[in-house]
């Protein structure tokens, strides 16, 4: 296509390359007695009929060899749009004048959302306070995620759960996380590794799944929940927790397999979007294995509770 | 002439001291014009920060002169400008000159023009006027623009004026405030993107649903389908009036501003929309206006009864009141969450009427570039009259960068994008007024260059709007390069808006010509450009001013959030 184009290329090059004088020189040797105009009133090359340029990729920087192109007769051909696929904006270099562009949309954001700090009511002192809530700093790709949950009975915490992440945005609505697990709470301490997902799916489900590993075996926690809006202000939400694990550990109380569900259904007033006080009915048991070990320390296996609590986030 | 230099904003004393720094503006301290060399019309303006009480709550303002808005500059086409612009701030600022063409070092753009006005620091921009027309200035720093860093440019035609004489001229400069801190609201998008968006579909409007879809069954669909996206059909706006108070030359709706005439006055109306985030819709019940400028050109007058205007674009309509009444000017958000409203009265005092909002607007498969032929006898089609096609001159290349990826910054691909300049834009259909389309706009000078496009440049409206990034082609400012032209080069960019919502698009220091189906002597030319949502539109632009220009959606949070690039002529 060189070949066969050069003039035009020529021109083209010429005219994205060079100095205005030159220019006008160059078109005023290709084509006598017209000449082009570069000042920003008269609108330059008013004159210049490009429809000889057909079938050629315009260069973005020009080679400095084409410049002398000789003058050829000129042409006048139809049209077929030529069509190229590069955007025109794609990564470069950019003008920066004392750094005012440079972190424009790099902006580094720090929140942290409550999702359950509530208050489980049993009759016989067996309520407990539950907390499940997430903080985290970063950019639009990389962020430190921190996720923190546990349940407090008579001053005993358990399901402690505290992870450090790091946090990579990998789809329109997914990240992928990695980090670490610490089973910490008033039981023996566990370590674990974590991978996982976490995002909004289909139908607008916000979805965790997370696999843990370490010498122990392997785990896997699944949580999902879904806004129902009776108004733009009260919001149902069921939510769903589950846990598994592949050995058990009677020492922290968890059984093999499917071992615990907590699920709630809440009822939330956003007074305002970052406080929002809520009623709920909450449920959680032991399962499979889990719920073996709990009847043979005497527990009860499973309680439904009446739950308050707020909803808040920064 | 324009009362709303004398505004009576209320200030909280947060600045006392900043009274002696605020030097009157020495506006036309050179006015002794003699025939031949006339001086450059020389001024000084003070930039500072003060608290400011707008409709009971107290927010941080930026001021010009003290004043905010800034007041209103008038120049002559063809007398050079020296402005002297001094900072007393201990930030740095900017000011750039909204549709002005001018060297590129003088557009005010810190990073791209200069390294910006360092705090206590001082500029002078110094350059010749070869336009006319109504515009306006406003800070390209940070978040001053969003918090009141702004005010009206009206630039008289050295020549006769092309637009019909006026008995009175009023500058109408529109725009949104909140008390909540522009980095506070970005802070909020960011973590959640619909946190101002109080009207979202709930149980409580189901059945108002069903009955404008003609049934549970089609509400209940249309639920899913928009949730199955992961989308909003009600996302208007992304900012609403939960925290914008709307004001017109910096009054809030209560009492709003007003401007007088007496019956039978022709009165001109330069309207400015100076928003962050904010479409208006503006009418003045009772009255017809004569749109007769736009984005300071003359166009052939239009008679209308409404027009939106987005933040970017300027207006200028005529009316002739005929009654010695108060006739209220209504400029109602986009998402019908609150309006700026001015009077124009015969006699101080007086206020008019203020009519109901309009229903807010649902976005359809149209907004999403789902306009699928075969859907055309469905509802969603039935009220969206679908523009004639627009007859463009092919170019000899064309640079499609294809459909964007789906990708961290991209939700969505508008698969059947329609050309949308002929509809004055969601929710102003089927109102039954005559509401102005971007088609109505007829240049009345021919545009300087005729020239067919030598290469067509395609590009994407992008965004994500649950991560609030947005950007061209899948990709925010700072993983893209500069778009380079060269110089004297015609190209066409054809905007192809992939997201659900109107990005109005301003290319600094060049025209935009707008290809709406004008022939080329009538083709308008335009600073700002609404790229309606699910559309495809295209601007004709000769690239005759060397330098490094921006070119970014002028809704705040979308150019700072990514949809912003260099245009590099050289």
């Amino acid at each position: 296509m060189m070949g066969k184009d050069m003039l035009p290329l020529g021109l083209v090059a010429c005219f994205l390359a060079l100095p205005a004088q030159a220019m006008d020189d160059m078109a005023g040797s290709a084509r006598p007695g017209q000449t082009m105009a570069h000042d920003m009133s008269g609108m330059a090359m008013d004159d210049m009929d490009m429809s000889d340029m057909a079938d050629m990729e315009m260069p973005t920087t020009a080679p400095p060899a084409v410049q002398k192109a000789p003058p050829a007769p000129y042409q006048v051909r139809k049209k077929t749009p030529h069509v190229v696929h590069r955007a025109v904006d794609a990564p470069g270099p950019v003008v920066d004048i004392g750094h005012h562009m440079q972190a424009m949309d790099m902006g580094r954001w720090f929140h942290g959302v409550l999702d359950e700090f509530e208050g489980r009511y049993q009759a016989g002192g067996r309520s407990s306070l539950r907390w499940d809530g997430e903080a985290w700093y970063g950019g639009d790709y990389n962020r430190l995620w921190l996720k923190s949950e546990g349940t407090m009975t008579k001053g005993r915490v358990r399901d402690g759960d505290q992870e450090l992440l790091y946090s990579r945005a990998i789809s329109t609505y997914f990240n992928l996380q990695g980090g670490l697990r610490l089973d910490l709470d008033s039981g023996p301490t566990r370590a674990w590794g974590a991978v996982g997902v976490e995002g909004l799916a289909l139908y607008q489900f916000e979805v965790q799944a997370t696999g843990y590993f370490s010498d122990r075996g392997v785990a896997g926690r699944f949580e999902g929940s879904y806004d129902i809006l009776l108004t733009n202000r009260l919001i149902l939400q069921p939510q769903v927790e589950l846990n598994l694990y592949s050995r058990a550990d009677p020492r922290r109380q968890v059984g093999s397999g499917l071992s615990d569900i907590d699920t709630g259904l809440r009822l939330r007033y956003e007074v305002w979007r970052k406080m929002a006080p809520y009623v709920a009915v909450t449920y959680d048991s032991p399962l499979t294995q889990g719920r073996h070990m709990a009847r043979k320390r005497g527990e009860r296996a499973s309680e439904a509770r009446f739950t308050f609590g707020i909803r808040s986030w920064f | 002439m324009s009362r709303h230099v004398l505004l009576r904003r209320q200030f909280l004393g947060g600045l006392g001291a900043a009274g002696p720094l605020m030097a009157l503006p020495r506006l036309g301290r050179a006015a002794a014009a003699t025939a031949g060399a006339v001086p450059p019309l020389e001024m000084d303006l003070h930039i500072t920060r003060r608290n400011v009480r707008i409709a009971g709550r107290t927010g941080v303002g930026y001021c010009v002169n003290g004043q905010m808005p800034g007041p209103v500059l008038r120049w002559q086409e063809g007398r050079d400008v020296r402005i002297h612009v001094h900072n007393h701030m201990d930030e740095p600022t900017s000011l750039h000159w909204h549709g002005v063409r001018l060297p590129s070092d003088q557009d005010g753009v810190p990073g791209l023009s200069f390294a910006g006005i360092p705090a206590g620091g001082r500029f002078t921009y110094s350059f010749p006027v070869l336009q006319s027309g109504t515009y306006w200035y406003h800070s390209h720093m940070g978040h001053q623009e969003s918090s009141g860093l702004y005010g009206a440019l009206i630039i008289e035609p050295a020549g006769a004026s092309l637009l019909p004489r006026a008995d009175r001229d009023h500058t109408v400069l529109l725009s949104d405030w909140s008390d909540v801190s522009a980095s506070q609201i970005i802070n909020n998008l960011k973590m959640q993107d619909d946190y101002y968006n109080f009207r979202q579909r709930s149980l409580a409007s189901l059945p108002e649903e069903s009955r404008r879809a003609g049934g549970l069954i089609p509400a209940l669909k249309s639920r899913l389908q928009w949730s199955r996206m992961r989308m909003s059909a009600t996302d208007i706006s992304d900012v609403s009036g939960a925290i914008y108070t709307y004001l017109m030359n910096g009054e809030a709706p209560a009492q709003g501003w007003s401007g007088l005439f007496r019956p039978g006055e022709r009165v001109c109306l330069r309207v400015i929309n100076a928003a962050a985030m904010t479409l208006f819709d503006v009418r003045i019940p009772g009255l017809e206006m004569q749109v007769v400028e736009a984005d300071g050109n003359p166009v052939v007058s239009v008679p209308v009864d409404e027009f939106r205007i987005a933040p970017g674009e300027t207006y200028v309509v005529m009316v002739t009141p005929l009654q010695a009444q108060p006739y209220t000017i209504f400029a109602q958000s986009e998402d019908r969450t609150g309006h700026a409203r001015g009077t124009l009265t015969p006699r101080p005092g007086l206020l008019g009427p203020v009519p109901p909002m309009d229903p807010r607007p649902v976005r359809g498969m149209v907004d999403m570039g789902m306009a699928m032929p075969m859907m055309k006898g469905m509802k969603a089609m039935g009220d969206m009259p679908m523009s004639p096609p627009v007859e463009r001159t092919p170019a000899d290349e064309i640079d499609d960068p294809g459909p964007p990826p789906l990708n961290v910054e991209n939700q969505n691909i508008a698969t059947h994008p329609v050309e949308r300049v002929g509809s004055p834009g969601d929710g102003l259909e089927g109102t039954g007024r005559r509401v102005l389309a971007y088609s109505d706009l007829v240049a009345l000078r021919p545009p300087p260059d005729q020239r067919p496009p030598s290469r067509e440049i395609i590009l994407h409206l992008t965004g994500n709007m649950e991560r609030y990034i947005w950007g061209f082609n899948g990709r925010k400012y700072s993983e893209s390069g500069p778009i380079h032209l060269a110089r004297g080069e015609r190209v066409r960019f054809t905007v192809i808006n992939d997201t659900m919502m109107e990005h109005p698009l301003h290319l600094h220091g060049l025209w935009s010509e707008l290809e709406n189906g004008a022939d080329d002597q009538h083709r308008p030319l335009k600073h700002t450009v609404i790229s309606q949502p699910g559309s495809r539109m295209s601007v004709l632009v000769t690239a005759d001013a060397p330098g490094v220009w921006a070119y970014h959606c002028h809704l705040m949070y979308h150019m700072q959030t990514g949809m912003f690039r260099e245009v590099v002529i050289s």
